[in-house]
């Protein structure tokens, strides 16, 4: 049970370091979804553990809840690429005063 | 027990490719790796259901989706290495490995006691022991679902629909206008050279050459300009052509 856990927990800062380190919007957006997988395993640990389905029902819903973010956020970075000819994130910096 | 011990290393070095590849798709094949991975260790924690789920959804839908983007984005997507934050890069590592370290030390010294297992749970079977829960008290989650579903899809068609905003030019008006430029600037209006001619390959990434020896500028394609895979011209090049075809040509001036 403690070595799913710790798997879990070394994908989600594998996932986070990711996140900070990389520049290129599509990789930082697959970050993401490593945090998410690595949440939904550690869901799935605990509803062995405990005995009973509601952990699995939880992990479903955060895979629904990934699939809806990945589709706006895709299209975020295509909107942005179209408009900037760019997918870093450096570059996205209108707001910035 | 021994499927975990496989299987743990292969998501963590496939995770690892997450933050050290170069390409983004090599980035996406490591996070499907990882993904595949996963279902595996659900299939082991007897959640057949999720298991099936991740591999449709993540897998299938998620991961096609991403390398669409790659592949619609990637082409001359140069990230640059200019670190925008001096320093930034070494603290996050720091601070990443800080954070992990004491995630998987306060795990380590946790003691759940013995594991209940699912064989209770799942003794009608997984998909009936969910579908019980999912629409007996989540129902409400369940509906909140869908809108948010339907939702992502107006969202996402709204972000990446674009409108024409100039009518679309006939044939006629682009043969006239090649041929204003012509008067205009010279540009020539025919096609552009293809490539490879008077190189020594005809493949697409080789360019034209122009009598004096140097590339023809709009001769290869400009994808593989961005990218930066063409091929590279030299004087060698140049002078093996005219060995090759030079002699034959003198021969022929001879006569």
């Amino acid at each position: 049970m403690n070595e799913y856990l710790a798997l879990s927990m070394i994908l989600f800062t594998i996932g986070a370091v990711g996140v900070l380190v990389r520049r290129n919007a599509i990789i930082v957006f697959m970050c993401v979804e490593l945090m998410l997988n690595a949440t939904n395993l550690a869901l799935v640990s605990f509803s062995r553990q405990h005995g009973n389905l509601d952990g699995q029902l939880a992990a479903f819903f955060v895979m629904v809840v990934a699939a809806a973010e990945v589709v706006v956020g895709l299209a975020i970075i295509v909107s942005i690429h179209r408009a900037r000819r760019s997918v870093s994130v450096d570059d996205a910096h209108l707001l910035n005063l | 027990m021994t499927t975990f011990w496989i299987v743990a290393p292969l998501i963590v070095l496939a995770s690892l490719g997450l933050l050290f590849a170069r390409k983004a798709v090599h980035a996406a094949l490591g996070l499907a790796v990882v993904m595949i991975g996963l279902a595996v260790l659900y299939a082991v924690q007897d959640a057949p259901f999720l298991f099936a789920v991740q591999i449709i959804v993540y897998t299938g839908a998620i991961m096609m989706l991403f390398l669409f983007v790659v592949m619609l984005v990637g082409v001359d997507s140069g990230v640059s290495l200019r670190e925008t934050l001096s320093g930034q890069k070494v603290a996050a590592a720091v601070v990443g490995i800080g954070f992990g370290l004491l995630l998987v030390l306060g795990v380590a010294q946790l003691s759940l006691g013995p594991v209940t297992g699912l064989a209770e749970a799942n003794q009608h079977g997984n998909v009936y022991g969910l579908a019980e829960l999912m629409f007996g008290p989540f129902v409400l989650a369940f509906q909140f679902t869908a809108a948010l579903l339907v939702t992502a899809v107006l969202g996402a068609m709204v972000l990446a629909h674009r409108e024409r905003l100039t009518p679309r030019s006939s044939q006629a008006e682009l043969a006239a206008q090649r041929l204003r430029d012509y008067a205009e600037s010279g540009k020539h209006p025919g096609n552009p050279p293809t490539p490879g001619v008077f190189a020594r390959h005809n493949a697409v990434d080789s360019p034209a050459l122009l009598p004096d020896g140097s590339p023809a500028p709009g001769s290869v394609p400009d994808s593989l300009v961005d990218r930066g895979q063409v091929l590279d011209v030299t004087t060698d090049d140049v002078d093996d052509v005219h060995r090759q075809i030079g002699r034959r040509g003198e021969g022929e001036d001879e006569k």
